[in-house]
Protein backbone atom coordinates (compact mmCIF):
# COMPACT_ATOMS: atom_id res chain seq x y z
CA UNK A 1 0.00 0.00 0.00
CA UNK A 2 1.27 3.79 -1.04
CA UNK A 3 0.18 6.34 1.41
CA UNK A 4 0.43 9.82 0.05
CA UNK A 5 -0.13 12.53 2.57
CA UNK A 6 -0.21 16.29 1.53
CA UNK A 7 2.41 16.28 -0.89
CA UNK A 8 3.63 19.71 -2.92
CA UNK A 9 6.57 19.79 -5.21
CA UNK A 10 7.75 22.86 -7.09
CA UNK A 11 10.52 23.67 -9.88
CA UNK A 12 11.86 27.07 -10.10
CA UNK A 13 9.27 28.99 -8.17
CA UNK A 14 6.30 26.93 -10.34
CA UNK A 15 4.44 24.73 -8.01
CA UNK A 16 3.65 21.42 -9.44
CA UNK A 17 1.76 19.53 -7.29
CA UNK A 18 -0.23 20.86 -4.76
CA UNK A 19 -1.03 19.36 -1.32
CA UNK A 20 -1.99 15.61 -3.01
CA UNK A 21 -3.10 12.96 -0.55
CA UNK A 22 -4.43 9.72 -1.51
CA UNK A 23 -3.98 5.72 -0.78
CA UNK A 24 -3.23 3.39 -3.71
CA UNK A 25 -4.30 0.03 -2.49
CA UNK A 26 -2.35 -3.31 -2.31
CA UNK A 27 -3.51 -5.69 -5.16
CA UNK A 28 -4.88 -3.29 -6.81
CA UNK A 29 -4.58 -1.05 -10.58
CA UNK A 30 -4.06 2.44 -9.32
CA UNK A 31 -4.91 4.90 -12.46
CA UNK A 32 -3.35 8.39 -12.62
CA UNK A 33 -5.91 10.84 -15.31
CA UNK A 34 -5.21 14.36 -15.95
CA UNK A 35 -4.15 16.35 -18.88
CA UNK A 36 -0.69 17.20 -20.42
CA UNK A 37 0.86 19.36 -17.69
CA UNK A 38 -1.44 18.46 -14.49
CA UNK A 39 1.79 17.21 -12.62
CA UNK A 40 0.93 13.66 -13.65
CA UNK A 41 4.85 12.48 -14.05
CA UNK A 42 5.75 14.95 -11.11
CA UNK A 43 3.52 12.91 -9.06
CA UNK A 44 4.61 9.57 -10.45
CA UNK A 45 8.75 10.71 -9.88
CA UNK A 46 7.74 11.50 -6.60
CA UNK A 47 6.29 7.90 -5.82
CA UNK A 48 9.17 6.54 -7.16
CA UNK A 49 11.26 8.65 -5.09
CA UNK A 50 13.51 10.35 -7.90
CA UNK A 51 11.75 13.15 -6.43
CA UNK A 52 11.75 14.32 -3.02
CA UNK A 53 8.68 16.49 -2.31
CA UNK A 54 9.15 19.85 -0.52
CA UNK A 55 6.36 18.83 1.83
CA UNK A 56 3.90 15.95 3.25
CA UNK A 57 5.16 12.80 2.97
CA UNK A 58 5.32 9.41 0.74
CA UNK A 59 4.63 5.90 2.67
CA UNK A 60 5.40 3.08 1.01
CA UNK A 61 3.96 0.21 3.38
CA UNK A 62 5.30 2.39 6.13
CA UNK A 63 8.66 3.41 4.45
CA UNK A 64 9.46 7.00 4.02
CA UNK A 65 11.46 7.69 1.38
CA UNK A 66 13.71 10.66 2.58
CA UNK A 67 13.66 9.10 5.95
CA UNK A 68 15.93 6.00 4.75
CA UNK A 69 19.44 4.71 4.71
CA UNK A 70 20.95 5.03 1.07
CA UNK A 71 20.93 1.23 1.52
CA UNK A 72 17.71 1.02 3.01
CA UNK A 73 16.56 3.42 -0.04
CA UNK A 74 18.26 0.85 -2.72
CA UNK A 75 16.54 -2.20 -0.91
CA UNK A 76 13.35 -0.32 -1.52
CA UNK A 77 14.47 0.44 -5.39
CA UNK A 78 14.71 -3.27 -6.22
CA UNK A 79 10.89 -3.28 -4.48
CA UNK A 80 9.77 -1.14 -7.18
CA UNK A 81 9.61 -1.67 -10.91
CA UNK A 82 9.22 0.63 -13.44
CA UNK A 83 7.63 0.78 -17.37
CA UNK A 84 8.30 3.82 -19.21
CA UNK A 85 6.01 5.53 -22.02
CA UNK A 86 9.21 5.23 -24.42
CA UNK A 87 9.97 1.10 -22.52
CA UNK A 88 13.34 2.73 -22.05
CA UNK A 89 14.77 -0.88 -23.09
CA UNK A 90 18.63 -0.67 -23.45
CA UNK A 91 19.53 -0.54 -26.83
CA UNK A 92 22.58 -2.30 -26.27
CA UNK A 93 21.30 -5.88 -25.12
CA UNK A 94 19.16 -8.38 -26.42
CA UNK A 95 15.21 -8.61 -25.05
CA UNK A 96 16.54 -11.47 -22.59
CA UNK A 97 19.97 -8.67 -21.46
CA UNK A 98 17.29 -6.78 -21.06
CA UNK A 99 14.80 -9.07 -18.53
CA UNK A 100 17.88 -10.17 -16.93
CA UNK A 101 19.74 -7.00 -16.20
CA UNK A 102 18.02 -6.73 -12.91
CA UNK A 103 19.18 -9.72 -12.43
CA UNK A 104 22.68 -9.43 -12.74
CA UNK A 105 23.16 -6.56 -10.99
CA UNK A 106 21.23 -7.24 -8.00
CA UNK A 107 21.09 -10.48 -7.30
CA UNK A 108 23.85 -13.50 -6.76
CA UNK A 109 22.20 -15.82 -8.96
CA UNK A 110 23.82 -18.44 -11.14
CA UNK A 111 23.64 -17.46 -15.26
CA UNK A 112 21.07 -20.83 -14.87
CA UNK A 113 18.94 -19.39 -12.77
CA UNK A 114 18.79 -16.31 -14.18
CA UNK A 115 18.02 -17.52 -17.34
CA UNK A 116 15.43 -19.83 -15.56
CA UNK A 117 14.00 -16.75 -14.45
CA UNK A 118 14.04 -14.77 -17.69
CA UNK A 119 12.74 -17.61 -19.40
CA UNK A 120 9.66 -17.53 -17.45
CA UNK A 121 8.48 -13.67 -16.94
CA UNK A 122 9.29 -13.78 -20.92
CA UNK A 123 6.78 -16.64 -20.87
CA UNK A 124 4.50 -14.59 -18.76
CA UNK A 125 4.33 -11.99 -21.22
CA UNK A 126 3.96 -13.86 -24.09
CA UNK A 127 7.09 -13.52 -25.60
CA UNK A 128 8.43 -16.80 -26.15
CA UNK A 129 10.20 -16.21 -29.49
CA UNK A 130 12.27 -13.06 -29.22
CA UNK A 131 14.80 -13.85 -26.33
CA UNK A 132 17.71 -12.76 -28.48
CA UNK A 133 16.73 -10.25 -30.71
CA UNK A 134 17.75 -6.64 -29.72
CA UNK A 135 15.09 -3.50 -29.05
CA UNK A 136 15.27 -2.12 -32.72
CA UNK A 137 14.15 -5.07 -34.10
CA UNK A 138 10.70 -5.76 -32.19
CA UNK A 139 7.44 -4.00 -32.47
CA UNK A 140 6.34 -1.11 -30.31
CA UNK A 141 3.96 -3.74 -28.49
CA UNK A 142 6.45 -6.58 -27.91
CA UNK A 143 8.76 -3.86 -26.09
CA UNK A 144 6.12 -2.82 -23.99
CA UNK A 145 5.85 -6.43 -22.82
CA UNK A 146 9.70 -6.58 -22.38
CA UNK A 147 9.40 -3.56 -20.52
CA UNK A 148 6.91 -5.38 -18.41
CA UNK A 149 9.19 -8.21 -18.08
CA UNK A 150 12.03 -6.62 -16.93
CA UNK A 151 9.76 -4.57 -14.52
CA UNK A 152 8.52 -7.86 -12.50
CA UNK A 153 11.78 -10.15 -12.54
CA UNK A 154 12.64 -9.24 -9.29
CA UNK A 155 9.35 -9.48 -7.94
CA UNK A 156 8.49 -6.14 -7.06
CA UNK A 157 5.88 -4.88 -4.47
CA UNK A 158 5.01 -2.12 -6.24
CA UNK A 159 4.86 -1.25 -10.41
CA UNK A 160 4.45 1.86 -11.93
CA UNK A 161 3.61 2.30 -15.80
CA UNK A 162 4.12 5.70 -17.43
CA UNK A 163 1.56 6.23 -20.17
CA UNK A 164 2.35 1.99 -20.97
CA UNK A 165 -0.16 1.90 -23.73
CA UNK A 166 1.29 5.38 -25.60
CA UNK A 167 1.65 4.74 -29.17
CA UNK A 168 0.39 1.47 -29.61
CA UNK A 169 -3.04 0.37 -31.60
CA UNK A 170 -5.83 0.26 -29.81
CA UNK A 171 -6.12 -3.62 -29.99
CA UNK A 172 -2.49 -3.82 -28.34
CA UNK A 173 -3.20 -1.20 -26.18
CA UNK A 174 -5.72 -3.54 -24.60
CA UNK A 175 -3.45 -6.49 -24.48
CA UNK A 176 -0.86 -4.36 -22.61
CA UNK A 177 -3.68 -3.08 -19.94
CA UNK A 178 -4.82 -6.47 -19.62
CA UNK A 179 -1.52 -7.92 -19.29
CA UNK A 180 -0.42 -5.81 -16.03
CA UNK A 181 -4.15 -5.97 -14.16
CA UNK A 182 -3.06 -9.98 -14.33
CA UNK A 183 0.13 -9.12 -13.22
CA UNK A 184 -0.94 -7.19 -10.35
CA UNK A 185 -3.63 -9.30 -8.88
CA UNK A 186 -1.17 -12.39 -10.02
CA UNK A 187 1.18 -11.14 -8.30
CA UNK A 188 -0.53 -8.91 -5.50
CA UNK A 189 1.69 -5.74 -6.69
CA UNK A 190 0.73 -2.14 -5.56
CA UNK A 191 -0.16 -0.89 -9.09
CA UNK A 192 0.16 2.71 -10.31
CA UNK A 193 -0.65 3.56 -13.70
CA UNK A 194 -0.03 6.88 -15.42
CA UNK A 195 -2.38 7.45 -18.42
CA UNK A 196 -4.50 9.33 -21.02
CA UNK A 197 -6.13 6.48 -22.30
CA UNK A 198 -9.81 6.75 -21.36
CA UNK A 199 -10.13 2.46 -22.43
CA UNK A 200 -7.40 1.73 -19.86
CA UNK A 201 -9.59 3.84 -17.52
CA UNK A 202 -12.73 1.26 -18.53
CA UNK A 203 -10.82 -1.65 -18.93
CA UNK A 204 -8.76 -1.66 -15.95
CA UNK A 205 -9.21 1.41 -13.28
CA UNK A 206 -9.77 -0.21 -10.14
CA UNK A 207 -9.36 3.16 -8.28
CA UNK A 208 -8.69 6.62 -10.82
CA UNK A 209 -7.54 9.84 -9.25
CA UNK A 210 -7.87 12.95 -11.82
CA UNK A 211 -5.56 15.53 -11.27
CA UNK A 212 -5.48 19.10 -12.68
CA UNK A 213 -3.40 21.87 -11.87
CA UNK A 214 -1.92 19.84 -9.53
CA UNK A 215 -4.69 18.94 -7.49
CA UNK A 216 -6.12 16.20 -6.80
CA UNK A 217 -9.69 17.54 -8.01
CA UNK A 218 -11.43 13.63 -7.86
CA UNK A 219 -10.92 10.50 -7.32
CA UNK A 220 -12.89 7.04 -7.38
CA UNK A 221 -13.55 3.96 -9.39
CA UNK A 222 -14.26 3.36 -12.89
CA UNK A 223 -18.08 3.13 -11.97
CA UNK A 224 -18.05 6.21 -10.52
CA UNK A 225 -16.65 8.15 -13.16
CA UNK A 226 -19.62 7.50 -14.81
CA UNK A 227 -21.82 8.83 -12.56
CA UNK A 228 -19.39 11.77 -11.18
CA UNK A 229 -21.11 15.66 -11.77
CA UNK A 230 -17.40 16.99 -11.43
CA UNK A 231 -17.42 19.03 -14.41
CA UNK A 232 -13.91 18.54 -15.02
CA UNK A 233 -13.49 15.08 -14.73
CA UNK A 234 -16.34 14.89 -17.42
CA UNK A 235 -14.93 17.33 -19.57
CA UNK A 236 -11.71 15.32 -19.71
CA UNK A 237 -13.42 11.88 -19.83
CA UNK A 238 -15.92 12.44 -21.79
CA UNK A 239 -13.94 14.42 -24.39
CA UNK A 240 -14.75 12.07 -27.15
CA UNK A 241 -17.99 12.17 -29.04
CA UNK A 242 -17.63 8.10 -28.54
CA UNK A 243 -17.39 8.40 -24.93
CA UNK A 244 -20.05 11.13 -24.64
CA UNK A 245 -22.29 8.86 -25.99
CA UNK A 246 -21.64 5.97 -23.59
CA UNK A 247 -22.17 7.90 -20.95
CA UNK A 248 -25.40 9.33 -22.17
CA UNK A 249 -26.65 5.47 -22.69
CA UNK A 250 -25.25 4.68 -19.65
CA UNK A 251 -27.05 7.90 -18.06
CA UNK A 252 -30.59 6.52 -19.78
CA UNK A 253 -29.97 2.72 -19.20
CA UNK A 254 -30.02 4.06 -15.47
CA UNK A 255 -33.09 5.88 -15.69
CA UNK B 1 27.24 32.70 -13.45
CA UNK B 2 26.25 29.70 -15.74
CA UNK B 3 29.52 28.42 -16.09
CA UNK B 4 30.15 28.49 -12.88
CA UNK B 5 27.17 26.32 -12.10
CA UNK B 6 28.54 23.69 -14.94
CA UNK B 7 31.82 23.62 -13.41
CA UNK B 8 30.05 23.02 -9.65
CA UNK B 9 27.83 19.98 -11.37
CA UNK B 10 30.55 18.57 -12.99
CA UNK B 11 32.61 18.31 -10.23
CA UNK B 12 29.29 16.65 -8.38
CA UNK B 13 29.34 14.49 -11.15
CA UNK B 14 33.16 13.04 -11.00
CA UNK B 15 32.10 12.52 -6.72
CA UNK B 16 29.13 10.54 -8.50
CA UNK B 17 31.07 8.64 -10.72
CA UNK B 18 32.96 7.22 -7.87
CA UNK B 19 30.29 6.38 -5.72
CA UNK B 20 28.30 3.15 -5.03
CA UNK B 21 30.75 0.88 -7.51
CA UNK B 22 28.95 -1.35 -10.14
CA UNK B 23 29.25 -5.05 -8.98
CA UNK B 24 32.81 -5.99 -10.31
CA UNK B 25 31.92 -9.08 -13.02
CA UNK B 26 29.66 -6.29 -14.70
CA UNK B 27 31.86 -3.49 -14.51
CA UNK B 28 34.59 -5.75 -15.99
CA UNK B 29 32.73 -6.54 -19.17
CA UNK B 30 31.84 -3.20 -19.79
CA UNK B 31 35.24 -1.95 -18.97
CA UNK B 32 36.33 -4.58 -21.85
CA UNK B 33 33.46 -2.68 -24.14
CA UNK B 34 34.58 0.58 -23.63
CA UNK B 35 38.22 -0.32 -24.43
CA UNK B 36 37.41 -2.16 -27.54
CA UNK B 37 34.99 1.41 -28.37
CA UNK B 38 37.13 3.88 -27.35
CA UNK B 39 41.08 2.95 -27.20
CA UNK B 40 41.04 0.30 -30.14
CA UNK B 41 38.47 1.58 -32.43
CA UNK B 42 40.55 5.19 -32.83
CA UNK B 43 44.02 3.14 -33.41
CA UNK B 44 43.34 2.98 -36.89
CA UNK B 45 42.52 6.98 -37.18
CA UNK B 46 45.52 7.42 -34.82
CA UNK B 47 47.67 5.87 -36.77
CA UNK B 48 46.47 6.93 -40.48
CA UNK B 49 46.64 10.68 -39.41
CA UNK B 50 50.15 10.41 -37.08
CA UNK B 51 51.83 8.80 -39.90
CA UNK B 52 51.26 11.89 -42.29
CA UNK B 53 51.30 14.39 -39.86
CA UNK B 54 55.06 13.47 -38.95
CA UNK B 55 55.77 13.26 -42.84
CA UNK B 56 54.54 16.62 -43.31
CA UNK B 57 56.40 17.85 -40.26
CA UNK B 58 59.27 16.80 -41.77
CA UNK B 59 58.76 17.76 -45.15
CA UNK B 60 58.05 21.72 -43.94
CA UNK B 61 61.15 21.32 -41.25
CA UNK B 62 63.43 20.37 -44.46
CA UNK B 63 61.82 23.34 -46.71
CA UNK B 64 62.62 25.89 -44.38
CA UNK B 65 66.28 24.99 -43.89
CA UNK B 66 67.79 27.38 -46.35
CA UNK B 67 71.01 27.80 -44.38
CA UNK B 68 74.13 25.51 -45.25
CA UNK B 69 75.43 26.36 -41.66
CA UNK B 70 72.24 24.32 -40.25
CA UNK B 71 72.71 20.57 -39.39
CA UNK B 72 70.78 18.10 -42.08
CA UNK B 73 70.01 16.26 -38.84
CA UNK B 74 67.43 18.60 -37.52
CA UNK B 75 65.09 17.13 -40.01
CA UNK B 76 64.80 13.90 -37.59
CA UNK B 77 65.30 16.31 -34.51
CA UNK B 78 62.35 18.28 -35.16
CA UNK B 79 59.79 16.13 -36.37
CA UNK B 80 60.88 14.10 -33.34
CA UNK B 81 60.31 17.07 -31.01
CA UNK B 82 57.20 18.16 -32.83
CA UNK B 83 55.57 14.36 -32.75
CA UNK B 84 56.48 13.87 -29.09
CA UNK B 85 56.45 16.92 -26.99
CA UNK B 86 53.20 18.62 -28.87
CA UNK B 87 51.30 16.14 -31.90
CA UNK B 88 51.33 12.99 -30.12
CA UNK B 89 49.69 14.05 -27.20
CA UNK B 90 47.81 17.28 -28.14
CA UNK B 91 46.86 17.20 -31.26
CA UNK B 92 46.15 13.58 -30.94
CA UNK B 93 43.69 14.58 -27.99
CA UNK B 94 42.15 17.15 -30.16
CA UNK B 95 41.18 14.45 -32.75
CA UNK B 96 39.96 12.07 -30.15
CA UNK B 97 37.55 14.66 -28.84
CA UNK B 98 35.82 14.93 -32.20
CA UNK B 99 35.58 10.83 -32.59
CA UNK B 100 35.52 9.26 -28.99
CA UNK B 101 33.92 12.24 -27.32
CA UNK B 102 31.25 13.17 -29.99
CA UNK B 103 30.54 9.67 -29.20
CA UNK B 104 30.30 9.36 -25.90
CA UNK B 105 28.31 12.53 -25.50
CA UNK B 106 25.67 11.18 -28.56
CA UNK B 107 25.47 8.11 -26.78
CA UNK B 108 24.56 8.84 -23.27
CA UNK B 109 22.31 11.52 -24.72
CA UNK B 110 20.94 9.19 -26.75
CA UNK B 111 20.18 7.26 -23.12
CA UNK B 112 19.09 10.29 -21.24
CA UNK B 113 16.40 11.25 -23.91
CA UNK B 114 14.69 7.46 -24.15
CA UNK B 115 14.96 7.41 -20.54
CA UNK B 116 17.06 4.51 -20.29
CA UNK B 117 19.53 6.34 -17.60
CA UNK B 118 16.05 7.24 -15.76
CA UNK B 119 15.21 3.36 -15.97
CA UNK B 120 18.73 3.01 -14.33
CA UNK B 121 18.18 5.13 -11.12
CA UNK B 122 14.69 3.33 -10.65
CA UNK B 123 16.22 0.24 -10.55
CA UNK B 124 18.79 1.96 -8.07
CA UNK B 125 21.76 1.86 -10.08
CA UNK B 126 24.04 4.45 -10.05
CA UNK B 127 23.92 5.32 -13.32
CA UNK B 128 27.07 7.87 -13.02
CA UNK B 129 29.68 4.84 -12.19
CA UNK B 130 27.54 2.48 -14.81
CA UNK B 131 28.14 4.60 -17.52
CA UNK B 132 31.29 6.78 -16.99
CA UNK B 133 33.95 4.92 -14.96
CA UNK B 134 33.97 2.30 -17.55
CA UNK B 135 34.98 5.05 -19.64
CA UNK B 136 36.99 6.52 -17.56
CA UNK B 137 39.16 2.99 -17.18
CA UNK B 138 39.14 1.86 -20.19
CA UNK B 139 40.70 5.62 -21.55
CA UNK B 140 43.65 4.91 -18.95
CA UNK B 141 45.29 2.66 -21.53
CA UNK B 142 44.86 6.41 -23.69
CA UNK B 143 48.68 6.78 -23.50
CA UNK B 144 49.90 3.38 -24.90
CA UNK B 145 47.81 4.43 -28.49
CA UNK B 146 49.99 7.59 -27.95
CA UNK B 147 53.25 5.83 -27.71
CA UNK B 148 51.75 4.08 -30.96
CA UNK B 149 51.08 7.71 -32.59
CA UNK B 150 54.47 8.95 -31.33
CA UNK B 151 56.60 5.83 -32.78
CA UNK B 152 54.02 6.09 -36.42
CA UNK B 153 54.64 9.61 -36.30
CA UNK B 154 58.41 10.00 -36.37
CA UNK B 155 58.70 6.93 -38.88
CA UNK B 156 56.54 8.72 -41.25
CA UNK B 157 59.09 11.37 -41.22
CA UNK B 158 61.37 9.38 -41.71
CA UNK B 159 59.43 7.84 -44.81
CA UNK B 160 58.62 11.20 -46.02
CA UNK B 161 62.24 12.73 -45.79
CA UNK B 162 64.15 10.06 -47.14
CA UNK B 163 61.70 8.87 -49.70
CA UNK B 164 61.03 12.65 -50.40
CA UNK B 165 64.66 12.86 -51.13
CA UNK B 166 64.13 15.29 -48.01
CA UNK B 167 67.38 14.26 -46.11
CA UNK B 168 69.35 11.00 -46.06
CA UNK B 169 68.37 7.95 -43.80
CA UNK B 170 71.44 8.81 -41.82
CA UNK B 171 70.68 11.98 -40.99
CA UNK B 172 67.23 11.34 -40.02
CA UNK B 173 68.29 8.83 -37.18
CA UNK B 174 71.39 10.71 -35.87
CA UNK B 175 68.65 13.81 -35.65
CA UNK B 176 66.04 11.40 -33.75
CA UNK B 177 68.79 10.27 -31.41
CA UNK B 178 70.30 13.30 -30.84
CA UNK B 179 70.03 15.63 -27.25
CA UNK B 180 67.02 13.16 -26.55
CA UNK B 181 65.78 14.23 -22.61
CA UNK B 182 63.60 10.66 -21.40
CA UNK B 183 61.90 14.04 -19.61
CA UNK B 184 59.94 15.08 -22.73
CA UNK B 185 58.02 11.47 -22.94
CA UNK B 186 57.08 11.23 -19.31
CA UNK B 187 55.83 15.13 -19.85
CA UNK B 188 54.09 13.87 -22.91
CA UNK B 189 52.68 10.83 -21.20
CA UNK B 190 51.20 13.17 -18.03
CA UNK B 191 49.32 15.06 -20.85
CA UNK B 192 47.99 12.02 -22.04
CA UNK B 193 46.52 10.37 -19.00
CA UNK B 194 45.20 14.11 -18.04
CA UNK B 195 43.91 14.50 -21.26
CA UNK B 196 42.18 11.27 -20.96
CA UNK B 197 40.48 12.18 -17.97
CA UNK B 198 39.34 14.97 -19.63
CA UNK B 199 37.99 12.98 -22.83
CA UNK B 200 36.14 10.41 -20.24
CA UNK B 201 34.40 13.09 -18.32
CA UNK B 202 33.66 16.33 -19.81
CA UNK B 203 31.42 14.56 -23.18
CA UNK B 204 29.88 11.90 -20.87
CA UNK B 205 28.91 15.41 -18.57
CA UNK B 206 27.00 17.09 -21.76
CA UNK B 207 25.55 14.08 -22.84
CA UNK B 208 24.12 13.25 -19.15
CA UNK B 209 22.90 16.74 -18.27
CA UNK B 210 21.18 16.84 -21.85
CA UNK B 211 17.91 18.48 -21.86
CA UNK B 212 15.53 17.91 -24.91
CA UNK B 213 15.31 15.23 -28.19
CA UNK B 214 17.34 14.05 -30.37
CA UNK B 215 17.83 17.35 -32.12
CA UNK B 216 19.76 18.58 -28.35
CA UNK B 217 21.65 15.27 -28.40
CA UNK B 218 23.51 16.47 -31.52
CA UNK B 219 23.82 19.86 -30.32
CA UNK B 220 25.25 18.68 -26.95
CA UNK B 221 27.59 16.72 -28.99
CA UNK B 222 29.18 19.89 -30.70
CA UNK B 223 29.31 21.64 -27.34
CA UNK B 224 31.34 18.77 -26.06
CA UNK B 225 34.08 19.20 -28.39
CA UNK B 226 34.33 22.80 -28.25
CA UNK B 227 34.60 22.19 -24.40
CA UNK B 228 36.73 19.38 -24.23
CA UNK B 229 39.20 21.07 -27.03
CA UNK B 230 39.36 24.26 -25.07
CA UNK B 231 39.60 22.14 -21.59
CA UNK B 232 42.62 20.35 -23.22
CA UNK B 233 44.11 23.68 -24.65
CA UNK B 234 44.04 25.72 -21.55
CA UNK B 235 45.41 22.15 -19.64
CA UNK B 236 47.99 21.84 -22.18
CA UNK B 237 49.93 25.49 -21.79
CA UNK B 238 48.83 25.19 -18.20
CA UNK B 239 51.09 21.74 -17.84
CA UNK B 240 53.63 22.64 -19.98
CA UNK B 241 54.47 26.14 -17.81
CA UNK B 242 54.32 23.94 -14.54
CA UNK B 243 56.82 20.87 -16.38
CA UNK B 244 58.77 22.28 -18.76
CA UNK B 245 59.30 25.95 -17.44
CA UNK B 246 61.77 27.51 -15.57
Amino acid sequence: MIEVKDIYKSFDGTQILKGISTVFDKGKTNLIIGQSGSGKTVFLKCLLGLFNPDKGSISLDGKIYPQLTPREQRDLRQDMGMVFQGSALFDSMTVEGNVMFPLEMFTNKSRSEMQDRADFVLKRVNLDDAHKKYPSEISGGMQKRVAIARAIVMNPKYLFCDEPNSGLDPKTAIVIDNLIHEITLEYDITTVINTHDMNSVMEIGEKIIFLKNGIKEWEGTKKDIFKTDNEAVTNFVYSSELFKKVRQMYIEERN
Amino acid sequence: MNYLASIGSYAIMIKEVFRKPTKWRIMKSLILKEIDELIYGSLGILIFISFFIGGVVAIQTALNITSELIPKNLVGFATRQSIILEFAPTFCSIIMAGKVGSYITSSIGTMRVTEQIDALEVMGVNALNYLVFPKIIALLLYPFIIAIAMYVGIFGGWTAGVLGGFSTSADFIEGVQLDFIPFHVTYAFIKTLIFAFVLATIPSFHGFYMKGGALEVGKAATTSFVWTSVVIIILNYILTQLLLGQ
